[in-house]
C-alpha cells in the first residue's frame, strides 16, 4: 500500500512509520503544520506544532529513508480545532480538542487528501489494536493499558479506520522506546507530553479569558441558590473542578465544594458538595456506531464499559437505551464529574462500540440535567 | 528511479572547473603576512580579478561575501547607513515588489526607515517612469534603490539600463539583486552600481558570494571583525570559495547559454518545456514574459495546490520548487505572484521549473510524462478543500 505516515516529531509516530516500511508498504513521512507561526507553539507541547518538532520529525524520515513533506493545515486546524475548543467552552461544556484534532484534522483533512492524492491510507503512533473482521474495522484497546488510545480514535468511523494502520497497538510504550533508540531514531528519549498544544503557557483559564473576555458572575450555592463569591467567566470552570474558586465562607458543613454546573447564560457558577458530581445516567447527543450491529448487542449489557476522559478508568455500564436522539447510560456505580461535551467511549470488553458526546448527566437523586439548571441541551 | 533536476534556480550542481579549483586551492590565511598566507592571497586575488574581469568591474571593487543574501543584506542596509548618516532626511529606501526576502526583509529590517514599494505589471516589469516620478517627487528622501536584475520565481528581467540611467540622472545610487543572472548574462547593463553575486546559482559550491561595490558608492559595513574586505566586511577570507566561483563563472559564461542536450541552447530546451507542459496540462498558464532568463519556468495550475503537485512530481522523479520562501518547509503564497495581480489561490498553485547547464531532453520529457496524473490527482484533492469552503460559507450564511 501507498501509506502516508502522520509525524509528528515524537517517538511514536516515528516508530510507527518505521515499521509500516518494515511491513512492506511504500511510506511517505507527512508532518502536519497546525499553526501559521510555528515558534508561537508551546516547545515539547504534545504532538504537534513547534519548529523543533518538525525537525525532529524530519530527522526521523531521514534515518528511516522515507521521503518526507510538511502539510499546512493551520487553517483547517483553526476552524475545527481551536475556534471549537473556543466555542464549546464559551457555551459552558468542556471540549477534548485532542479528540476534536484526531476526528476533523488527522484522520478526515488528512485522510481524505492522502485518499485524493493517490495514497491508501494513513498511519499514526496511537496505542489501539486494530483489525478487521467480516469486513468490519475492529478497534480495540491497547496491549499497553497505561497508553491506551483507543478512546481519543473512537470517534473514526469504519470508512476512515479502515484506511488507517496503528502498528503500535501491540507493544508497550518501553517496547517502542527501545526499538527507537535500536533504530537510531534520535527522539527515543523525548518526554512524552499532554499538554494543548496551542495554548503556549500552558494556563487555560487565562488563554480563554484573553479570547472570550473576562466577566464577573456570581458562584452560587446549588443547594441554597446563595451567592457564595465572585468569578471572571464562568468558561473558565469545568464540572469536578476545586481549585480555583477562591470561596472565603466555609460551607455550613465544612466539606469541599466543587464546581456541580456551569450556566453561561447568566455566566454563573454552581457549586456544591461532592455528591452533587455524583452521576450514574449519562444521556448523549447522537452516537457514532463503529459496528453497525452495535445497537442491537447493547440489549445484552455484560461486559459493557464506559469511558468519559481519555485517561479516564473505564466503568461498568448497567442498561443502555438507545434513544431516538442519542442513548441513556446507566452506569453500575455513580461516576464523577461528567461534563456536556466530553466524550463517552462504550466498549465490550476491550473492544470499541460507539462513541457519542456527552449532552447532560445525573443521578438517581437528581433530575438528569444540563450543564446546569434550566439549560437546554446544546444542539450537536 | 532517476531523479530530474527542474531546481537549477534554487541551486546548480557545481561545475568540473569549479571543484578542480577549489581542490587547487592553497591552504593559509590570506591575511597572514607569511609565505603562506601570500600564496593564499594570491589565489584569493587572482579569482578577484578573474570575476572582475567577466564582469567587467574593477578587481578592487569585488567584495566577497559569504553569498547573495550577505550581498544583499550588506548593499541594502550599509549603504542606506552610510547616506543616512551623511545626509539625515534619507529616510527612504525603494524597493521593487518582486524583489527576493533578502532585499525585501533587509530594507524591512532597517529601524527608522521608510521602505516605498515598487509596483509590477502582470509580467512582474517596474515600470521605469513610475520610479521616475517617484524620484522627482523625493529623491532628496530616498538612501537608494533596490531593483534585482531578473526575477528567481518567473525569470522576468527588469529594465536595469532604463532604470540606471533614472537613478543616474538624480544621484541616486542603484543596487541591483543580480543574483540569478550573472551566470548567463555576466554584469547588468548598468555604469557604477552596485550587484551582488552568488556562487552556487552558476556552478561554484554554497557559501560564496561577492558584492560588486563600486568604490564612489558609499557603504557601511553590516559584519565588523578583521576588516579584511576593504574594512567594508570582516572574516577570514574564503580562498578556495573565491577560486571556485571565479572557475564557475568563467566557465559559466564560456558556456553560452549550454544546457546538458548538445546542440540544444538552453532558451531552446526552455520553449520545449514550456510546449510541453501546455501540451500535458491544457489549462496550465505560463506566467511572466518579455525578457526571461534562459532556464525559468513558472506555470500556475489552477485548480492545483502547489505543494501537493510537488509532492506528487517528487514521488515520480521531477524536483522542482514552488519558487517561493518557505517556513519549516511549508509553502507561502507567493508574494511575487501576488505583486503581478494573481488571487491568493493562483500564488499557491504556482510551480517552477528551472533549467541548467546539466538538463537534458530526457528531463523535459519525464516531467511531462508524470505532469498529467498528478496534476489530476492534486485538482481532486484540491477541489475537495475548496468545496468544503464553499460549504462553510454557505452554512455560515444560513445561520
Amino acid at each position: 500500500m501507498r501509506v502516508v505516515a502522520a509525524m509528528s516529531g515524537g517517538v511514536d509516530s516515528a516508530v510507527a512509520a518505521a515499521r509500516a516500511v518494515a511491513a512492506g508498504h511504500d511510506v511517505t513521512g507527512v508532518h502536519f503544520a497546525l499553526s501559521a507561526d510555528p515558534a508561537a507553539r508551546r516547545e515539547g507541547a504534545r504532538g504537534c506544532c513547534t519548529l523543533s518538532d518538525a525537525r525532529d520529525a524530519r530527522r526521523a524520515a531521514d534515518v528511516i529513508g522515507i521521503p518526507f513533506y510538511v502539510w499546512d493545515l493551520a487553517e483547517r486546524f483553526a476552524e475545527d480545532v481551536i475556534d471549537d475548543f473556543l466555542s464549546e467552552y464559551a457555551a459552558g461544556r468542556t471540549p477534548n480538542p485532542c479528540v476534536r484534532c484526531n476526528e476533523r484534522i488527522k484522520f478526515a483533512a488528512v485522510l481524505d487528501r492522502a485518499l485524493d492524492l493517490g495514497f491508501d491510507a494513513v498511519c499514526t503512533g496511537h496505542y489501539a489494536r486494530l483489525d478487521q473482521r467480516h469486513g468490519i474495522p475492529r478497534l480495540r484497546r491497547a496491549v499497553d493499558a497505561g497508553k491506551d488510545q483507543s478512546y481519543v480514535l473512537a470517534v473514526l468511523d469504519a470508512d476512515q479506520l479502515t484506511h488507517t494502520l496503528l502498528p503500535l497497538g501491540d507493544s508497550t510504550k518501553a517496547d517502542v522506546r527501545q526499538e527507537a533508540a535500536a533504530r537510531g531514531l534520535a527522539v527515543a528519549r523525548k518526554p512524552d507530553s499532554h499538554d494543548i498544544c496551542f495554548i503556549p503557557d500552558g494556563d487555560t483559564r487565562a488563554w480563554l479569558a484573553q479570547r472570550l473576555g473576562a466577566t464577573n458572575g456570581p458562584i452560587v450555592d446549588a443547594d441554597t441558590d446563595e451567592v457564595l463569591g465572585e468569578h471572571q467567566g464562568s468558561y473558565g470552570f469545568t464540572i469536578g473542578q476545586r481549585r480555583g474558586l477562591k470561596l472565603t465562607r466555609p460551607a455550613s458543613d465544612g466539606r469541599p465544594r466543587y464546581v456541580v454546573g456551569v450556566e453561561p447564560g447568566s455566566n454563573t457558577v454552581f457549586v456544591g458538595g461532592v455528591h452533587r458530581l455524583a452521576a450514574d445516567r449519562i444521556r448523549t447527543a447522537e452516537p457514532l456506531w463503529l459496528d453497525p450491529q452495535g445497537a442491537a448487542a447493547l440489549e445484552e449489557p455484560q461486559d459493557l464499559w464506559a469511558q468519559i476522559r481519555a485517561h479516564g478508568e473505564p466503568m461498568r455500564v448497567s442498561e443502555v437505551e438507545a434513544g431516538e436522539s442519542g442513548l441513556l447510560i446507566r452506569l453500575a456505580e455513580p461516576a464523577r464529574a461528567v461534563a456536556a461535551g466530553q466524550t463517552v467511549v462504550l466498549y465490550r470488553g476491550d473492544q470499541v462500540v460507539a462513541s457519542a458526546t456527552i449532552s447532560h448527566s445525573g443521578s438517581m437523586d437528581l433530575p438528569v440535567s444540563g450543564v446546569a439548571p434550566g439549560v437546554p441541551a446544546p444542539p450537536r | 528511479m532517476p531523479s530530474h533536476y527542474l531546481d537549477h534556480a534554487a541551486t546548480t550542481p557545481v561545475r568540473p572547473e569549479a571543484t578542480a579549483a577549489w581542490l587547487a586551492a592553497p591552504g593559509g590565511n590570506a591575511s597572514s603576512v607569511h609565505a603562506t598566507g601570500r600564496r593564499a592571497r594570491r589565489v584569493l586575488e587572482e579569482a578577484r580579478e578573474e570575476v572582475a574581469d567577466r564582469l567587467s568591474v574593477t578587481a578592487s571593487d569585488v567584495v566577497f561575501t559569504s553569498g547573495g543574501t550577505m550581498a544583499d543584506n550588506l548593499a541594502v542596509r550599509g549603504i542606506h547607513a552610510a547616506r543616512t548618516v551623511a545626509d539625515p532626511t534619507r529616510d527612504t529606501i525603494v524597493v521593487s515588489a518582486v524583489e527576493h526576502h533578502a532585499v525585501l526583509d533587509a530594507a524591512a529590517a532597517v529601524p527608522g526607515a521608510r521602505v516605498h514599494t515598487l509596483p509590477v505589471d502582470e509580467q512582474g516589469r517596474v515600470n521605469t517612469e513610475h520610479l521616475a516620478d517617484v524620484l522627482a517627487a523625493e529623491a532628496g528622501r530616498v538612501s537608494l534603490v533596490s531593483v534585482m536584475s531578473a526575477n528567481n520565481e518567473v525569470g522576468t528581467a527588469q529594465p536595469i539600463a532604463e532604470i540606471s540611467a533614472v537613478c543616474r540622472s538624480v544621484g541616486v545610487p542603484l543596487h541591483i539583486d543580480a543574483v540569478q543572472s550573472v551566470g548567463w548574462w555576466g554584469a547588468p547593463p548598468a555604469e557604477g552600481v552596485a550587484f551582488s553575486v552568488s556562487g552556487h546559482k552558476f556552478g561554484a559550491p554554497a557559501g560564496i558570494g561577492a558584492l560588486v561595490l563600486p568604490a564612489g558608492v558609499p557603504c557601511q559595513p553590516l559584519i565588523v571583525g578583521g576588516g579584511q574586505e576593504r574594512k567594508v566586511h570582516s572574516g577570514t577570507l574564503n580562498v578556495a570559495g573565491a577560486a571556485a566561483m571565479a572557475a564557475a563563472l568563467a566557465a559559466a559564461l564560456d558556456s553560452n547559454l549550454a544546457s546538458g542536450e548538445p546542440g540544444t541552447p538552453l532558451p531552446q530546451l526552455r520553449a520545449e518545456l514550456e510546449a510541453g507542459v501546455v501540451a500535458a496540462a491544457p489549462e496550465a498558464r505560463i506566467v511572466g514574459g518579455g525578457d526571461r532568463l534562459p532556464g525559468v519556468v513558472s506555470a500556475v495550475f489552477d485548480g492545483c495546490e502547489a505543494d501537493a503537485l510537488l509532492m506528487l512530481l517528487d514521488a515520480a522523479g521531477i524536483e522542482c520548487s514552488t519558487g517561493s520562501a518557505c517556513t519549516a518547509g511549508i509553502p507561502e503564497p507567493s508574494h511575487v505572484l501576488a505583486a503581478m495581480g494573481a488571487d491568493p489561490a493562483t500564488a499557491r498553485s504556482a510551480l517552477r521549473f528551472s533549467l541548467g547547464w546539466t538538463s537534458t531532453r530526457a528531463d523535459v520529457e519525464a516531467l511531462v510524462d508524470a505532469l498529467p496524473e498528478a496534476v489530476a490527482r492534486a485538482r481532486r484533492a484540491s477541489a475537495r478543500q475548496s468545496g468544503r469552503r464553499t460549504s462553510r460559507r454557505l452554512s455560515g450564511t444560513a445561520v
